[in-house]
């Protein structure tokens, strides 16, 4: 049987990445895209010389290459500086446009940047409703049309996301379009934890993603919205990046991050194999902590990201084991309020009625050998009945 | 004589206020009821998750609003059979 010494010697100084959640290790096609296109896209592409028409037929291209992965056309695709600022875009901007409606309908295990523009919605004057989820942190279509139909003033937007970036779940977006559809409310997905998963989205309104999280390098947002979406000026963040949307103030955009996101989304998204085996691999670490005793594995084990799992370990710190996974060479996550400055228990765990403390995430890279997987494997019954023993909690 | 057991795990964050809870629990007998205060906001879910697993009862979870916040959170739980995994209570 291994142990954990024999584990540290085999791998010799290799570690294991298995937290890439929001920050994926920089696909091969990005690093290409954004190499030539940092050279040559440079130029201001408002001005009217050689250069900047250069710099404009990259973004121009960028743009279509994303609305072509996604079904989209060129000119609904816009780049915010990062995913928060997507967020913000889509749920404010979306909100300011429908004045009359002032309620904006969140689900509750959203990215917290989504819940973010939804608390500063609150904070000026708007109302806000949050959908419950169910014990897999799934949202339902019904539970949706009735926050919907609640609201006192209408509903302004709905934002869900497409999956939970914590325990993987995917959301049924199509009912819920279905839904939000019939009431002529328009629908915000957050797609920022499932782009380049093969995930089928529908024709959602607005669609928000995060280039950095699927594998590009950090610099762009991504948000794509319908034309025929009203959309307006929001007064949240820095005024001048509120006034349009990113994308139409082209000299805002970080032009080799935008073709190095639009590169890498085609490249990620013909290769189909790796989520197939991703999936196969998050299978097995579910079993293998549904194994432990008192290990809570969550999320749906089936209808979910291929690449996402958490599970809570009764009794521990989540930043113990984390240590624990660290001194072994292999990096996983905790969103427990115990690693975390804010001290807020994680919102998604709680709301799925789960355990706060003790608990792991990984997110695998699409890189994530089986020999990895294999390693965390074995360790993981070890290091929790170690953490265990250490802290006197075994008899519990 | 009292029916309720009161564990005080304010000022304390979490898992410890769920540890307080089990380490009590493994002593008492079925039916008795646990009344946990605690401050740290992961006890609202942390304890009736823990119930749950245990095959406790949540008879009552009380959190802070937030008009008040800063009072307490207060879960009872009435204790079952429990499942046995770490052998006889002390």
């Amino acid at each position: 049987m291994a142990t954990l010494g024999t584990y540290v010697d085999t791998v010799a100084g290799h570690r294991s990445m298995l937290d890439v959640g929001g920050a994926a290790p920089v696909h091969p096609a990005a690093i290409a895209a954004w190499s030539d296109a940092v050279g040559s896209g440079w130029a201001d592409p408002r001005r009217l010389h050689a250069e900047a028409r250069t710099a404009r037929r990259l973004l121009d291209g960028a743009r279509e290459s994303l609305a072509a992965t996604l079904g989209y056309r060129a000119d609904e695709v816009f780049f915010p500086p990062h995913h928060p600022a997507a967020a913000q875009a889509g749920v404010l901007g979306l909100a300011a446009a429908r004045r009359r409606a002032t309620t904006v309908v969140v689900g509750a295990v959203e990215h917290s940047a989504v819940l973010h523009a939804a608390t500063w919605h609150e904070s000026h004057g708007g109302r806000v409703a949050v959908v419950e989820a169910d014990a897999l942190g799934r949202v339902h279509a019904a539970t949706v049309a009735r926050a919907i139909d609640d609201a006192p003033a209408g509903t302004a937007v709905v934002a869900v996301q497409s999956g939970n970036g914590e325990v993987g779940t995917y959301q049924p977006i199509e009912g819920i379009l279905a839904v939000t559809r019939e009431r002529g409310v328009p629908l915000v997905v957050d797609a920022a934890a499932t782009l380049g998963w093969g995930q089928h989205l529908c024709d959602v309104d607005v669609l928000i993603g995060s280039p950095r999280a699927w594998g590009s390098v950090a610099g762009v947002g991504l948000l794509v919205k319908r034309s025929a979406v009203r959309w307006r000026p929001h007064e949240a963040g820095e005024a001048e990046s509120a006034r349009r949307l990113p994308g139409e103030a082209a000299g805002e955009v970080d032009i080799p991050a935008a073709v190095a996101a639009a590169a890498s989304l085609q490249a990620i998204e013909a290769d189909r194999l790796v989520a197939a085996r991703l999936s196969a691999s998050i299978d097995r670490v579910r079993r293998a902590a549904a194994d432990v005793p008192d290990v809570v594995v969550y999320g749906d084990p089936d209808d979910r990201a291929p690449h996402i799992v958490t599970f809570s370990v009764l009794y521990l710190p989540g930043e113990l084991v984390v240590d624990a996974f660290d001194t072994a060479g292999i990096a996983v996550g905790s969103g427990s309020a115990c690693t975390s400055d804010t001290l807020e228990p994680s919102h998604v765990l709680a709301a799925m009625g789960g355990l706060t403390h003790g608990n792991v995430r990984l997110v695998l890279p699409r890189t994530v050998t089986d020999a990895e997987i294999d390693r965390f494997c074995v360790l993981l019954p070890e290091v929790i009945e170690r953490l265990r023993r250490q802290t006197g909690v075994s008899d519990l | 004589m009292i029916d309720d057991l009161v564990i005080d795990a304010r000022g304390t964050l979490c898992p410890e206020p769920v540890l307080r809870a089990a380490r009590v629990a493994r002593t008492l007998s079925a039916g008795t009821r646990l009344v946990v205060l605690a401050d740290d906001p992961a006890a609202a879910t942390d304890l009736p998750a823990w119930a749950r697993l245990r095959g406790h009862r949540v008879v009552s979870i009380r959190t802070p609003r937030p008009p008040d916040a800063g009072r307490d959170i207060v879960v009872t739980v009435e204790l079952g059979a429990g499942r046995s995994t770490s052998g006889q209570p002390d």
